[in-house]
């Protein structure tokens, strides 16, 4: 029992000397710094495709990141996307045509992810079912290449490193780095102490961050497994994350209304993103290509437009019917794509 | 979680073995890193689509053009 006492005693010792020390860089803010720039201009995109096709819930979205060089004709362009469904499908969308090029019956409905490889071969998705489900698209006739089944949890998030590892996380409170040649798990993220909700890869694939039930946001080493650094601020579930594009930072949405900035070097939060008129949770997020702009979806049906650097808003998408579960901007930052509980897609520049 | 003190007692040390190495990292002072980040995104301002915006003639999404046929 006196070695409880004092781990408990030594555990309120650290927690304490970190504060100190973040606390000790603390001499100034995001907005502060930021003073002296000159305010984002006023965003007003317009909607310039409806993407009309899934019969229920979208719960997620994936931008890919090939630029198809041997299938369409433009050199860099980037304009395949996949969304996820709970009427049981996966949709791959020709976003400048905003055709269906591909759909893939899932065998479970309860979907909660969607991934595209970065290769465009793959996609991957998953749910409640507990598994990471890996397909391939490139086959004469689409077929499932992997069921990844370890995780005691939902799926909550998955993104694809290469064709050969791909990354969960899970609502059983951890992450894990796949081989997708085996099936296994070759690492396991473990270190929340809540249901982990989504993840997001440094532009290196060296670390990843992860935001969960528990508030926190965690970086992690994918190699050695270690959890380097925690972040605390929210005060609620952690439902969207994602790298800043300089990869110094990170950017949390979460169900307590608020979007936050935490500074990987400095260890903490550096602006949160709020507005006392905002009373919705946070449930998506994504970033335009400098990082200035943030595009965050909310359970209030809007998707709002933030300036990453002086913390005010600057626009708004409006047009779903229903809460905006997803969002995100493609590699040549052309457009930000909202996806929604009203079943559309939408895509805005 | 284990309610045995054998389980509680591993799960403390894990939790103390993780924060000391997160109070080991060094740190870097916030107006340095708010600098390089504002650094960062001016930088990159021109080269971004959606901060700018797109003029329609680069605009794959922009309206389908009509084709009148006489």
């Amino acid at each position: 029992m006196g070695e409880m006492e004092q781990m408990k005693k030594e555990a309120e010792a650290l927690k304490t000397q970190i504060e100190a020390a973040r606390k000790a860089v603390g001499d100034t803010d995001m907005a502060s710094a930021a003073s002296g720039v000159a305010p984002a201009p006023r965003v007003q995109l317009k909607t310039r495709r409806t993407l009309k096709g899934h019969l229920a819930k979208i719960y997620a979205m994936h931008w890919s990141t090939d630029n198809n060089l041997s299938s369409l004709s433009s050199i860099g362009v980037f304009r395949l996307m996949v969304s996820a469904s709970q009427d049981g499908k996966l949709l791959i969308w020709d976003s400048h045509s905003g055709n269906k090029v591909n759909a893939v019956p899932l065998k479970s409905s309860w979907v909660m992810t969607c991934a595209y490889a970065p290769s465009g071969n793959l996609v991957a998705s998953g749910g409640l079912d507990n598994m990471c489900t890996v397909y391939n698209l490139k086959t004469p006739v689409i077929k499932t290449v992997k069921e990844l089944d370890a995780h005691t949890g939902y799926l909550s998030c998955a993104r694809f490193l290469s064709d050969t590892e791909i990354l969960t996380s899970s609502g059983d409170t951890t992450c894990a780095l796949w081989d997708l040649e085996t099936g296994k798990q070759k690492t396991v993220f473990l270190n929340h102490v809540g249901d982990c909700m989504c993840l997001s890869l440094s532009p290196d694939m060296n670390t990843f961050v992860s935001g969960a039930c528990d508030s926190l946001a965690k970086l992690w080493d994918i190699r050695d497994g270690q959890c380097k650094q925690t972040f605390q601020g929210h005060t609620s579930d952690i439902n969207a994350i994602s790298f800043y594009p300089s990869a110094n930072a990170i950017i949390t949405g979460s169900d307590d209304c608020t979007c936050k900035m935490y500074d990987l070097r400095a260890d903490q939060e550096v602006i949160s993103y709020q507005d006392a008129a905002l009373n919705s949770g946070v449930t998506s997020l994504a970033l335009s290509m400098s990082g200035r702009l943030i595009f965050a979806g909310y359970d209030d049906f809007n998707c709002n437009i933030w300036d990453s650097l002086k913390g005010e808003k600057v626009g708004v998408l409006s047009g779903h019917d229903n809460r905006v579960s997803c969002t995100g901007v493609p590699e040549d930052g052309m457009c930000v794509c909202t996806g929604s509980w009203d079943s559309f897609l939408k895509i805005w520049n | 979680m284990s309610n045995n003190s054998a389980g509680g007692l591993v799960s403390l040390q894990k939790n103390v073995k993780q924060l000391r190495f997160e109070a080991g990292i060094r740190r870097i002072k916030v107006s340095q890193a708010a600098a390089d980040l504002k650094t960062f995104c001016l930088q990159n301002a021109h080269k971004d689509p959606l901060l700018m915006g797109v003029p329609s003639s680069d605009n794959p999404f922009r309206p389908p053009k009509s084709c009148a046929l006489f």
